[in-house]
């Protein structure tokens, strides 16, 4: 196993990471894709660990992800969600706390619909957090997946130019990914219609777009995000886009867009995808998608994640 | 542009002693004297030791902007009501004396946005408790909304409030009556028999008229009783389900968000209305720098419109909420704004637009603080921290000064709700509040009066303090 130098308590969010923490916990995560190619890939690091999986807000992919991540390294993985336990987002903070606490995890894997929940928690309770999604705030693990998938094709994240395009305002993917590219020397373009826009975007430390040929220009890396229709709060899904069809055509990853982009770069999508609203099914299964590999190492970049917590050399 | 009736420009026109003999038949001042002696009088309707003289003339003179008494001397109070305000006063036989040496002797002061939450939410405050809060933080009067459960929106909810306290109030409460009812913005309350049972103005506050046609009535309606339509601002379909100041940090934090211009829409469609329809408008919790704007260029139409302003906005913006991790203890509606919006009700403060200061004192029970930023409810407690607040951050820093203050304080929300006291005019009721100038204290929410403790300011350490309240003659 290499050896990381990221040692902290919790993963709240990349913006309490240093870029050498971010790179310790790609370098460490480079060592368990190794893992996976194995014929037995199964590793006894956190054997003896208890590790829930709360999870305030339905996510299939994300909570899997987790699950088996957790179970390639030996721990007790346990699931919470809303529906299956007495836990719900009108309890109070302190009850949350100490039911969680009572079932003595080591570690808590939480995502929350609210902002800066999993933050609140650590202050009261014991186990180490990850943040695995606070409302639209941040979704550190997804960043350094990204992360991880670009480095591997592009060698480093310095320099590179990365355009992120979809629902800005609503995405917690957007914010933990320009965080972390910022910190690692990558210049990131955010782009999507007006509506969904956050009004000062400026304050998100990136190039803000509103067409999205402005944005693919040049860039190494295009990240499309998935059009929510039903995350789209109380002013109605269809206040911030009157159809999909028109998403499409406005902002969807068509070939002939992509190639304003370099030649070489690659395409990057948290899934699930929406085929045919914001991005084609040629470009999705093209040579330049890295789509199905970023679901790969989400595994080994959550596995590195939960070693630097909690693993024992 | 219509022209609107000169009567209902400026305070409510409502005689002073008349005021008084109300406040006595409800509360039936105690019969004895306090002298309180050797303070600091200062009192902005009077410009010198006067001889006996009526608050009206006393309140007239003021308004010409003469200059305001300020020296040491004596207030004596007969039988709940002032009776002479000057130095080496006689206390009559039996007389309390109160000694103000080194205290700053000012009318009572006024705080005419709190929640009560009697009746209905009795574990976030009650009237006893909420008026001893009013008390410790220098308050001899507090008006409370009608968001009671059930909405005060009729004469019985109203009788309720006032007999309770008259029962167990350490202040003064003047209720507000609901202008819907069940605050559902749908039918006109009883403004009428609310007013006969004590309401001194009308508000759905916690929630705007939303219907305008309702609110154009309601400003109608009111002038029968020369009732004061008091708005909480806030167009709900543009505020939606956010939860902070749309702005750099709501972008940043991914937090639903309420626009400024949410307030700025309702604060310019009510004014339409007001230039339609006469009567007084009162805009509640002035948050955003544009609403300033509008009620300005309002007054300058010589609309009868007033606005408050609380503490908070003053004193914090959206940054705050941003450096406290989302404390749901900072969250409060409408939210704190942009430092350039707070720029601009400071500067409204000091230039006359801003009428008065009022707290805003929304007590939650500590449990219902424990959810989350989002979940939590919104609101803060403020009457036991907003005297120092102001004199810390205000007066001390020379900013305004006292007579500025009692006026903000006191003067003026007497006048815009039609209350007795602003005033130690000699006939004034016997309302006083002592300052103590010199004191430090820090903020303790745990040892706050109000049953709640969700305040920011909590830790804060400020210069100034209230130092007792006397309410009527006795000494609280
Ligand atoms: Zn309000």
């Amino acid at each position: 196993m290499a050896e990381g130098h990221w040692s902290a308590k919790h993963l709240l969010g990349i913006a309490e990471l240093e870029a050498n923490d971010i790179t310790s916990i790609l370098d460490t995560a480079e060592s368990f894709r190794e893992v996976a190619s194995r014929p037995i890939k199964k590793v006894p690091t956190l054997r003896g660990k208890t590790v829930l999986n709360v999870f305030f807000e339905s996510s299939t992919r994300t909570r899997s992800s987790f699950e088996i991540a957790e179970k390639r390294m030996s721990a007790d993985a346990i699931n919470f969600s809303t529906s299956t336990s007495s836990l719900s987002k009108g309890e109070s903070m302190l009850d949350t706390a100490r039911n969680l606490e009572a079932m003595a995890p080591d570690v808590l894997v939480i995502r929350h619909p609210h902002p800066r929940v999993p933050h609140q928690l650590a202050g009261l309770i014991d186990s180490s957090i990850v943040n695995a999604g606070d409302g639209a705030h941040e979704h550190p693990t997804q960043a350094l997946l990204d992360a991880f998938t670009i480095r591997r094709h592009k060698g480093t994240l310095e320099g590179l130019r990365v355009a992120i395009v979809g629902d800005i305002e609503h995405s917690r993917v957007v914010r933990s990914n320009v965080l972390l590219l910022r910190k690692m020397g990558a210049s990131v373009v955010v782009a999507g219609p007006r509506t969904m826009m956050p009004r000062h975007a400026e304050a998100l430390g990136a190039e803000v777009a509103y067409r999205v040929e402005d944005a693919l220009e040049g860039a190494d890396v295009v990240m499309m995000l998935r059009i929510q229709l039903e995350r789209q709060g109380n002013s109605g899904s269809q206040l911030l886009l009157p159809s999909t069809d028109e998403y499409f055509h406005l902002f969807g990853l068509s070939a002939e867009r992509l190639a304003l982009a370099k030649d070489d770069a690659i395409v990057l999508h948290p899934g699930p995808m929406n085929r045919g609203v914001e991005i084609t099914s040629e470009v999705a299964d093209g040579a330049r998608s890295v789509i199905l590999e970023q679901v790969a190492n989400g595994l080994a970049v959550r596995m590195a994640v939960l070693y630097l917590l909690a693993g024992v050399a | 542009m219509k022209e609107q009736d000169p009567v209902e420009r400026g305070p409510v026109q409502r005689d002073p002693v008349e005021l008084v003999r109300a406040a006595k038949a409800i509360d039936g001042f105690p019969s004895g004297s306090v002298l309180v002696r050797g303070g600091r009088v200062v009192d902005p309707t009077q410009s010198q030791l006067a001889p006996l003289q009526a608050q009206a003339a006393a309140q007239a003179q003021a308004s010409e902007g003469a200059a305001t008494l300020d020296a040491v001397c004596d207030v004596l109070i007969v039988d709940g009501v002032v009776e002479a305000v000057g130095t080496d006063l006689e206390a009559p036989e039996g007389a309390e004396i109160l000694d103000a040496t080194g205290k700053v002797v000012i009318p009572g002061l006024i705080d005419i946005h709190v929640h009560l939450r009697e009746p209905g939410q009795e574990w976030k405050e009650t009237v006893a408790s909420g008026t001893r809060a009013a008390a410790a933080g220098g308050f001899t009067a507090v008006a409370c909304m009608a968001n009671t459960q059930p909405t005060n929106d009729c004469r019985s909810v109203t009788e309720h409030i006032v007999e309770e306290a008259r029962r167990a109030a350490c202040a003064r409460v003047y209720p507000l009556g609901a202008i819907s009812k069940g605050l559902a913005g749908r039918e006109l309350a009883e403004f009428g028999d609310m007013a006969k049972a004590g309401a001194v103005a009308v508000s759905d506050d916690g929630k705007p008229v939303e219907n305008a046609e309702l609110m154009r009535r309601a400003f109608d309606y009111a002038r029968h009783f020369d009732l004061p339509v008091v708005q909480h601002a806030q167009d709900m379909e543009v505020s939606g389900d956010g939860v902070m100041h749309e702005g750099e940090f709501s972008a940043r934090l991914g937090v639903p968000s309420i626009p400024a211009i949410a307030e700025d829409l309702m604060v310019a469609r009510d004014l339409l209305l007001l230039e339609e329809t006469g009567g007084r408008y009162h805009v509640q919790h002035l948050s955003s720098g544009r609403s300033v704007e509008l009620i300005k260029q309002a007054k300058e139409r010589g609309l009868a419109v007033s606005c408050e302003v609380s503490p908070h906005h003053l004193l914090l913006t959206d940054e705050d909420v941003w450096k406290a991790g989302l404390d749901p203890n900072i969250k409060m509606n409408p939210p704190l704004r942009s430092a350039a919006d707070r720029d601009a009700l400071v500067a409204g403060l000091l230039d006359g637009t801003i009428d008065c200061i009022a707290s805003d004192h929304a007590p939650h029970h500590p449990d219902e603080k424990q959810l989350d930023f989002s979940a939590a409810p919104f609101g803060i407690v403020g009457l036991e921290t907003m005297v120092s607040l102001i004199l810390d951050r205000f007066v001390r820093s020379g900013h305004i000064d006292l007579a500025r203050f009692v006026e903000l304080l006191s003067t003026v929300p007497a006048q815009l709700m039609g209350l007795p006291g602003g005033s130690l005019a000699p006939g004034s009721i016997g309302d006083v509040t002592l300052l103590d100038l010199e004191c430090k204290i820090t903020v303790d929410a745990g040892s706050f009066e109000s049953l709640s403790r969700n305040t920011p300011f909590d830790g804060w350490t400020l210069a100034g303090a209230p130092a007792g309240t006397v309410v009527s003659g006795r000494i609280i």
